[in-house]
C-alpha cells in the first residue's frame, strides 16, 4: 500500500474524536480500581475500630494528606507521561513536595522524641507487614491504571510503568490508612513510602514490555 | 517552522473536530515531515523510511486522541517519531546504527520530503490477516467510504461493533505493521 493510499484510508470516515479522553480514561481506571482495593482492604483487614476518634486527631490528617497528596501528583504525572512530548517537571516537583514534607515532619518528631519512644514512632507496631499489605491493596489498581495507559501513548515506557506503579501504590495507601493503626510522621514517612515502593519497583520492570506500542 | 506549526495545528484541530478533508491534508502534510525527518536519521537505512513514516503515520493516528490541544504540536510529534525511530533501531539492534544522535525537535517541520518511496511492507497485505470482525469494517469504511449504516448492511455487523471494529481494527494493524504477533 501506499503511503497516499494509507493516508486516504485513516482519513476516511474518521469522525470526531472524543475530548479529555485521558481523563475519561483515568477516571474510569481509578474508580475501577480503588472499589475492588477497599473491597479487598473490607474482607481482608477491615476498617480500623477507632476510625471515629481517630478523625479528631491531627496527626491523621497529616497522614491522609500525605497519601492524597502523593497519589494526586503520581496521577497527574501518569497522566503527562500518557501523552508524548508532555514536560515532566512540575510532576517531578509535585510527587517531591509531599515526600520531602513527611521526611521533614518525621525528622522533627524524631528529635523531639525522648530516646526510647524513638524505636516506636519508627517502626510501630506493624511495620514489618504494612509495605506487603500496601503492595497487595494496590495490584487492582495497578491493573487498571495498567489498562488506562496501555490505551494511551507513553513513550518513555520504563518511567511510565514506574509511576503507574507508584500511584497504585500512593491509591492503595490511602485505602490502607483506613485500616492501618499507626500514626507516627516516621512510620509513614519509611513503611508506607516503602510499600508503594514495592509496585513502583515491578512497574519499572513490567514497563517496556506492557506498554510498548 | 512556525507558519508550519500554527497551519498543522489547525488543520488536526479541524481533524479532530471530524474534518476528514482537513484531517487528510495534516496527515498529507506530516507524511512529508516525518519522511524528510527519518531520511535524514537513516542514512545507513534508506530502505526503512517509508516503512517507517506509514508506522508512525497509523500511530499517531490511533493516538491521536492523546494530543492536548495546549500543547505545541511539533512536541507531540517529535515524541512520537522519535519514539518510532528508537523502536526500529532497537528492533534491529546489534548492528551499529546507534551512531546517529536523537537530537531536539527544532527541526522536524523545517523541512518536508514529498518523494515517497515504496514502503517494503504491504499495509494492505497486513490487512488481509486481519480476523473479519475487524478487517470487513475497515475495508468497507475506510477503504471504500462506505456510512456506517452501508456497511452494517452489507456485513451483517452492528453499528456499535463496527465502529469498534475499526478502531480495534487499526489497533491490530499497527501491532501488525511494528512486527509483534
Amino acid at each position: 500500500m501506499k503511503t497516499d493510499d494509507l493516508i486516504a484510508m485513516l482519513s476516511t470516515g474518521s469522525g470526531a474524536v472524543e475530548p479529555h479522553a485521558v481523563f475519561r480514561r483515568y477516571s474510569t481506571a481509578i474508580g475501577w480500581g480503588a472499589l475492588c482495593a477497599m473491597l479487598l482492604m473490607a474482607m481482608l483487614l477491615g476498617v480500623r475500630h477507632d476510625l471515629g476518634q481517630a478523625l479528631s486527631q491531627p496527626m491523621f490528617w497529616v497522614k491522609v494528606g500525605f497519601v492524597i497528596s502523593l497519589a494526586a501528583a503520581s496521577l497527574y504525572s501518569v497522566s503527562r507521561l500518557s501523552r508524548p512530548g508532555s514536560g515532566l517537571a512540575t510532576a517531578i516537583v509535585a510527587l517531591a513536595v509531599p515526600i520531602l514534607f513527611i521526611w521533614t515532619v518525621a525528622a522533627i518528631a524524631l528529635s523531639n522524641a525522648v530516646p526510647t519512644e524513638r524505636e516506636d514512632l519508627l517502626f510501630g507496631r506493624t511495620w514489618s507487614s504494612c509495605p506487603f499489605l500496601i503492595a497487595t491493596l494496590s495490584v487492582p489498581i495497578f491493573v487498571a491504571l495498567a489498562w488506562a495507559m496501555k490505551g494511551l501513548a507513553p513513550t518513555q515506557l520504563r518511567l511510565a510503568g514506574a509511576i503507574v506503579g507508584f500511584a497504585a501504590g500512593a491509591i492503595g495507601a490511602a485505602v490502607y490508612a483506613l485500616h492501618c493503626p499507626e500514626m507516627g510522621a516516621p512510620f509513614l514517612a519509611s513503611w508506607y513510602l516503602l510499600g508503594m515502593l514495592i509496585p513502583t519497583a515491578v512497574g519499572t520492570l513490567l514497563g517496556p514490555r506492557l506498554f510498548r506500542w | 517552522m512556525v507558519a508550519n506549526e500554527a497551519r498543522l495545528r489547525g488543520l488536526l484541530m479541524r481533524g479532530l473536530d471530524g474534518d476528514g478533508l482537513a484531517y487528510h491534508a495534516f496527515l498529507k502534510d506530516l507524511s512529508a515531515h516525518l519522511r524528510a525527518y527519518f531520511r535524514r536519521r537513516l542514512i545507513n537505512l534508506p530502505e526503512e523510511v517509508e516503512d517507517l513514516v506509514q508506522e508512525s503515520l497509523l500511530a499517531i493516528h490511533n493516538q491521536r486522541h492523546t494530543y492536548d490541544t495546549g500543547q505545541p504540536l511539533t512536541a507531540w510529534v517529535h515524541a512520537i517519531s522519535k519514539y518510532k525511530l528508537v523502536d526500529l533501531l532497537r528492533r534491529r539492534a546489534g548492528r551499529d546504527l546507534l551512531n546517529d544522535p536523537l537530537d531536539s525537535d527544532s527541526d522536524l517541520f523545517s523541512s518536508t520530503d514529498s518523494d515517497a518511496a515504496e514502503a517494503q511492507r504491504d499495509v494492505l497485505k497486513l490487512l488481509e490477516q486481519l480476523p473479519d470482525r475487524y478487517r470487513l469494517p475497515i475495508v468497507y469504511m475506510k477503504l471504500q467510504g462506505q456510512s456506517v449504516a452501508e456497511t452494517a448492511r452489507i456485513t451483517g455487523m452492528s453499528a456499535s461493533a463496527i465502529k469498534v471494529g475499526v478502531h480495534r481494527g487499526l489497533k491490530a494493524l499497527a501491532a501488525k505493521v511494528r512486527g509483534d504477533r
